[in-house]
């Protein structure tokens, strides 16, 4: 049954020396490639912040840089913002989520002010996930995806930590998740919650988010002041508030598994009604408001680009269009 | 290269007590094991973060997909096991688990971002696990001495270690130097897969080594295997030796909380700098791959059944730990000591406990057997201890586990068999005589 009976280990020593010089060959061609054609990292931006611009993070030229365009549509892109991996803006202070690699790698929230030059600096674990900007530029908030918190056991360990910052004071709260919680009219406690995807209203108290907990989803109300929060509705994921603070647009998940699981809804908080959009392609993201009207979105990219912004009306008319090939995380500055 | 003398040390080890040495089987499937851990926990390493940043993939989605085939590792374990036996070729089973694991870094490589491609990726990846323990672990008890299968096992698994530590660091490394190309991580981890496959080729042995423990090493050997094989893998657990070791590693399992609590728990007493929680398990590793050569060879001069309990008793310590108002360093060296103390008592140990119990031609369905009773009792205390936090918060959850594990190695004590430490081959064949 021996393999080769017949060959002399000194033959078995060399044959194995030859294919491990191929092999080490062929990797570390393939790193030395590889990190030739790494993309630089920055901090430096070529431009500041300036109303009536889309930000987004490029994936093409200029690729991991916050990049720009003009809301108006005419003009054309400019690239050599902060090396970001999620960004967000408004009001004056942008929001970079970066990764520095390492051993082990290293994530942090950068405060930009509203010349994308570096407020404050906030060491994070996990992997940045979302990135939100309240409308004054006050409030902030990220959600980071840590692996290996397993409560619930399995191999299925995932959970997300989601800070808050209010600019203003300096206060962080770095992890969200002991905010008393009412589910279903009562008060829930477990501790499997995980919280996502932050939206604050023009107040700079009332915000919006994602609850999980026993393998559900909850589209949560919450208040900063206050310090509680309340579920509405389950299955809403990644809200986003529309700029009159009337609608919330959501990414609903319409299938299990993980083919095609999501679909972007818009939620009228007045009617608590809830309408589909013309897009239907899954949707992993947390959209942005182009205006009242328009959601804008990322997707996997069309022609080998990893991702491209589309935007869809905000009623369910409509058809989606293709805003910009080659990027991600949209963030309009009104 | 020490491996170039491998089969003139297979041959001899079935006659010789080679106490002094470790034999060149068992160093080659050692570095084989090595070789194969940096490719595997280079991938297991970047997998959350390519799925997250590297194609935009939720969270969700990833703990999906990542918990979708840990049922299936250890249905398939047994499967290897009895193949392995049945056809006698531990080596060529072992090898096509390798070959499986190392070909799905293609398949991640290839899948892109569709997510039915990683997943069958990541399915093949454990199937390839599933099917080569049993027969590994068969083949190194079959390549020792029987005086002498903790320190072989001891040094197996002080080598698996070293490619586990490894792996993370080269993986990290490497996102560093090309900036996160993925894609790279995942050509030099198949690199290094196949690496581990070839030197099996070459340098392991294909069955067990000597004519006078199998029944014939010729043609007909392989029909008595096959006869033995297809009495059924679970017709093992007739034998009483057997079943009470099978039965001890199930118990203390199913009280064994996993390291993601205890880690979790730890994070939350200390309060450390978060970016630091990666490297809380290259803590216990550290740990486990020095003591687990030294545990091996108490375990064969004083008996394997003594460091087994006493490793779990250190399972207990960590908890009772965790529980005590212990803070700072002492609770973060204390709990990664006796974690790492855990492991070297109670991994290979357990392989050199059960080795002398099970006939050589039904070596690896014995192991295979032991090890899927003790995952899966495992997977049922994870989830146990789940639901037990969720309910009653976590330090009764805790004190529950530190209750329940004692009681166990109670149990398991009572249950172990008080047979010396190496039961010659001889030994296990009376223990073959049914309860």
């Amino acid at each position: 049954m021996n393999a080769f009976p017949h060959v002399s280990p000194k033959l078995r020593v060399l044959a194995v020396s030859v294919a491990a010089a191929v092999l080490a060959t062929v990797a570390v061609t393939y790193t030395v490639r590889a990190a030739h054609d790494a993309q630089p990292t920055a901090a430096t931006s070529a431009f500041a912040l300036d109303r009536g611009h889309l930000y987004f993070r490029s994936t093409e030229a200029g690729a991991g840089r916050v990049a720009r365009l003009p809301l108006t549509g005419a003009g054309r892109r400019t690239t050599d913002g902060p090396s970001c991996e999620r960004f967000h803006a408004s009001g004056g202070t942008g929001l970079c989520l970066l990764r520095r690699p390492g051993i082990p790698p290293k994530a942090y929230a950068v405060v930009l002010d509203g010349r994308l030059r570096e407020k404050r600096r906030i060491a994070l674990p996990g992997i940045p996930n979302r990135a939100r900007v309240s409308a004054s530029g006050r409030m902030l908030s990220w959600t980071m995806f840590t692996t290996g918190d397993s409560y619930a056991g399995g191999g299925a360990s995932f959970s997300t930590r989601t800070s808050l910052l209010d600019t203003r004071t300096g206060y962080l709260i770095k992890n969200m998740e002991e905010i008393p919680l009412t589910l279903g009219g009562r008060r829930y406690h477990s501790p499997d919650v995980n919280y996502w995807g932050v939206t604050f209203a023009r107040d700079d108290n009332r915000f919006y988010a994602t609850v999980s907990t026993r393998g559900k989803t909850y589209l949560v109300r919450g208040d900063l002041r206050k310090w509680t929060a309340e579920t509405l509705r389950e299955n809403a994921e990644c809200p986003s508030l529309s700029p009159d603070g009337t609608r919330l647009a959501f990414k609903k998940r319409v299938r299990g598994g993980t083919k095609d699981p999501w679909r972007l809804y818009v939620l009228d908080l007045r009617t608590m009604r809830e309408r589909p959009l013309a897009e239907d392609r899954s949707v992993d993201d947390q959209a942005a408001w182009r205006d009242d009207g328009t959601l804008a979105y990322a997707l996997p990219g069309r022609d080998g680009r990893k991702s491209d912004i589309w935007t869809v009306p905000a009623d369910g008319s409509g058809r989606p269009e293709l805003l910009v090939p080659g990027g991600s995380s949209p963030a309009v500055v009104r | 290269m020490y491996l170039a003398s491998t089969d003139a040390v297979a041959t001899a080890a079935g006659n010789r007590r080679t106490r002094g040495r470790v034999t060149g089987p068992v160093l080659a499937l050692g570095a084989v094991s090595l070789v194969t851990d940096i490719s595997s926990e280079m991938v297991a390493a970047v997998l959350p973060l390519y799925f997250v940043l590297g194609l935009g993939l939720s969270p969700l989605q990833f703990g999906f997909l990542d918990g979708l085939y840990n049922g299936v590792t250890a249905v398939v374990r047994l499967l290897g096991g009895y193949v392995a036996d049945r056809r006698g070729g531990h080596k060529a089973v072992a090898g096509s688990g390798y070959l499986l694991s190392a070909l799905s870094r293609l398949g991640l490589l290839l899948a892109g971002g569709a997510t039915a491609g990683i997943g069958a990726a990541l399915a093949a990846d454990r199937l390839g696990k599933g099917v080569r323990t049993a027969p590994r672990d068969a083949l190194i008890s079959l390549h020792s001495p029987p005086d002498a299968l903790g320190r072989a096992f001891g040094v197996h698994r002080a080598m698996d270690t070293v490619g586990a530590l490894l792996g993370p660091l080269a993986a990290f490394a490497l996102l560093w130097a090309t900036a996160d190309a993925y894609d790279a991580v995942f050509v030099v981890s198949f690199c290094f897969g196949l690496f581990g496959v070839l030197l099996l080729v070459a340098f392991v042995p294909a069955g067990p080594p000597s004519p006078e423990r199998s029944p014939g090493a010729g043609r007909a050997g392989r029909r008595a295997r096959a006869a033995a094989g297809a009495r059924s893998a679970l017709a093992l657990l007739r034998h009483r030796a057997f079943r009470r070791v099978c039965g001890a590693a199930a118990l203390l399992g199913a009280a064994t909380v996993g390291d993601a609590f205890l880690y979790l728990l730890l994070q939350r007493r200390l309060d450390f700098a978060e970016s630091w929680f990666p490297l809380l398990p290259l803590g216990t590793a550290a740990v486990y791959l020095l003591l687990a050569v030294p545990v091996g060879r108490l375990a064969d001069r004083f008996g394997r059944r003594g460091p087994f309990l006493a490793g779990h008793a250190a399972l207990l310590a960590a908890y009772a730990l965790l529980l005590l108002p212990t803070g700072g360093r002492t609770l973060l060296v204390g709990v990664l000591l006796a974690l790492g103390v855990f492991y070297a008592a109670t991994d290979g140990v357990l392989m050199a406990l059960v080795a002398p119990y099970v006939p050589p031609d039904r070596r690896a369905s014995g192991m295979a057997v032991v090890q899927t009773g003790q995952a899966l009792s495992r997977l049922v205390a994870a989830a146990g201890f789940g639901a037990a936090w969720t309910l009653w918060g976590v330090g009764t959850a805790l004190a529950c586990a530190a209750l329940a594990l004692t009681a166990a190695i109670a149990g398991a004590a009572a249950l172990l068999p008080r047979t010396g430490s190496s039961a010659p081959p001889a030994g296990a064949r009376a223990s073959e005589r049914t309860a």
